[in-house]
């Protein structure tokens, strides 16, 4: 199965890290990366820029609107995923909790879309 | 789960024989045989409603044939074959849906009365950690473990809950759904993971023998039902589990107060509080379980909540009235508690306990904080224990205003039923 390890974190605590922090965290990220690759789940995975930088759009009735910022404004955001493949929900919470992130933010697991499945029901 | 009703699939009225012998096997091996289906299949919906097809063709073969040596084989054997026949059928329907396992017709053939009768299988221990998975809502892991490993109705379940059964349904399916799609599986945690999972599997036992014991919402004062399966899964979960002081605990804390039912409710069905209860009328056989239990729990010393709310009861247990007993220990048994869990609510207990040691005067000082921490807002416990020691320090007047407040806050019937009586006895002292 297949899940997104979503990544949040409070921002403003990461811009406040000293160089060394950051680096340590940074390297941590690498370690873990790798623990992924080398148990053969690790799909796909991102960091992503400050969500200073997201630009959100919504389409009404062919109105476009673009908005500078995110989706909401709340005090973890998006700053990066994983897409991984496990055996079940346990597998991906015991890697999910190794996330380096998880020490000081919130990562929301989410199973990933089967459609073979869906046509069960 | 739903049990069969008295007719037939066709609507041919089930014979008696056949209508006792269902309900029978029904109550007290559904939820092992859907545990056994469960992890067989690894789904949840797929098991219950194979049993259910099951139970329906027992009802009219088994009127028909006579009841079979061996009901629950026979059940499983039937369950098994439906549960096979949806699935080719699925097959059959849509050729890429894979089912994430395929069951072995190999499988282990079902011998109901092998095991010692409580301890839970392991197909049943799978089941209960699923249930009670983290990753589910308290209130979803509550129903579902009542309603797959308890074999209580939807009906049966909303009303101890006071839902409507159509939201019970609905928390059901949506728990069952995630299950399913999140990819929980219908697995025992390992031992490295077992004192991760295990507290909320002992959290959803005492939350239902507790709304058993003390309902918090509702006319009746207590619900049986609830305590007699809660303590039966937990004994079913001790025997499984013998390493686990903190299952012993629980299993000791609840048969602890459980000993103390018959003098909870008095002839008219009001409830009578701890001090005032006869304790000739304490189960005594439950009283000296709990006590061994937990004292073989506290020799592991691994000691946790469970183990120390059941030494408390144990205390009181011991004790031949509220004059009799060690509050002293009792007050000690709280500090650590008080450690262990931050609990204002044991807080609150500690402060009342405080009381019967150091003084009225004392444990208001600790109810005050409590109040002005703001935790327990809401809480009725908090203003009904200050009128008790303002009554004590002879504050007729805030004692009756503060059950006054405690009336307004509680939501059970047999809880405001007795505030309602000491104020009458009490008016403004």
């Amino acid at each position: 199965m297949q899940y997104l390890f979503l990544i949040y974190a409070d921002e403003v605590l990461e811009s406040e890290m000293t160089e060394a922090e950051m680096g340590a965290l940074l390297q941590n990220y690498g370690k873990y990366s790798a623990l992924l690759e080398s148990r053969g789940v690790l799909r796909a995975g991102e960091g992503l820029q400050p969500s200073t930088t997201a630009t959100s759009i919504r389409v009404r009735n062919d109105d476009t609107l673009i908005t500078d910022g995110p989706f909401a404004e709340t005090k973890e955001q998006l700053g990066g995923f994983y897409l991984v493949d496990c055996a079940s929900l346990d597998e991906a919470l015991e890697l999910a909790a190794q996330i380096p992130s998880a020490n000081y933010g919130t990562v929301e697991v989410r199973p990933v879309m089967d459609y073979s499945q869906l046509a069960d029901d | 789960m739903d049990r069969p009703s008295g007719t037939s699939a066709h609507g041919a009225l089930v014979a008696p024989a056949a209508a006792a012998a269902l309900e029978q096997v029904w109550r007290a091996e559904s939820g092992r045989l859907v545990a056994t289906l469960a992890r067989t299949f690894r789904d949840l919906d797929l098991a219950e409603e194979a049993l259910q097809e099951a139970a329906m063709r027992a009802a009219e073969r088994w009127s028909r044939d006579g009841v079979p040596r061996n009901p629950a084989a026979w059940l499983t054997t039937v369950a098994r074959r439906k549960a096979l026949d949806r699935l080719r059928r699925q097959r059959t329907r849509d050729d890429a849906a894979e089912r994430p396992c395929v069951p072995s017709l190999q499988d282990r053939v079902v011998e109901p009365g092998i095991r010692e009768p409580s301890r839970l299988g392991d197909d049943e221990l799978r089941l209960l950690f699923t249930c009670c998975h983290p990753a589910l809502r308290r209130e979803a892991q509550v129903a579902l473990t009542l309603y797959t490993l308890g074999g209580l109705t939807t009906e049966e379940i909303a009303a101890a809950f006071l839902v409507s059964p159509s939201t019970l349904g609905q928390r059901l399916s949506r728990a069952k759904r995630k299950i399913r799609t999140a990819g929980i599986g219908f697995d025992m945690p390992g031992d490295a993971r077992l004192g991760e999972r295990l507290p909320s599997v002992l959290a959803t036992l005492y939350l239902v023998f507790n709304e058993g014991y003390a309902p918090s919402h509702g006319e009746r004062p207590l619900r049986p039902l609830l305590c007699d399966e809660a303590l039966r899964l937990t004994r079913g979960l001790a025997a499984a589990l013998p390493a686990e002081p903190e299952v012993l605990g629980l299993l000791a804390l609840m048969l602890l107060h459980d000993a103390r039912r018959p003098a909870r409710v008095d002839a008219a069905g009001r409830r009578v509080l701890l001090g005032d209860q006869d304790r000739e009328l304490w189960h005594r056989p439950s009283l000296v379980e709990g006590t061994a239990l937990i004292k073989r729990a506290l020799s592991r010393r691994r000691v946790g909540p469970y183990q120390l709310q059941a030494a408390i009861a144990a205390v009181h247990g011991e004790a031949t009235g509220a004059e009799g007993t060690d509050w002293r220990q009792i007050v000690g048994l709280y500090d650590l508690l008080l450690e262990a869990t931050r609990s204002p609510v044991v807080a609150l207990n500690r402060a009342v306990a405080v009381a019967m040691v150091d003084g009225p005067r004392a444990g208001l000082a600790l109810l005050d904080d409590l109040a002005a921490d703001g935790a327990l807002r809401g809480y009725h416990l908090l203003p009904a224990a200050r009128a008790d020691l303002l009554r004590r320090l002879d504050r007729r007047d805030e004692a009756a205003e503060a059950d006054r407040n405690a009336l307004a806050l509680a939501t059970s019937t047999a809880d405001r039923a007795f505030l309602r009586r000491r104020l009458e006895h009490d008016p403004e002292g």
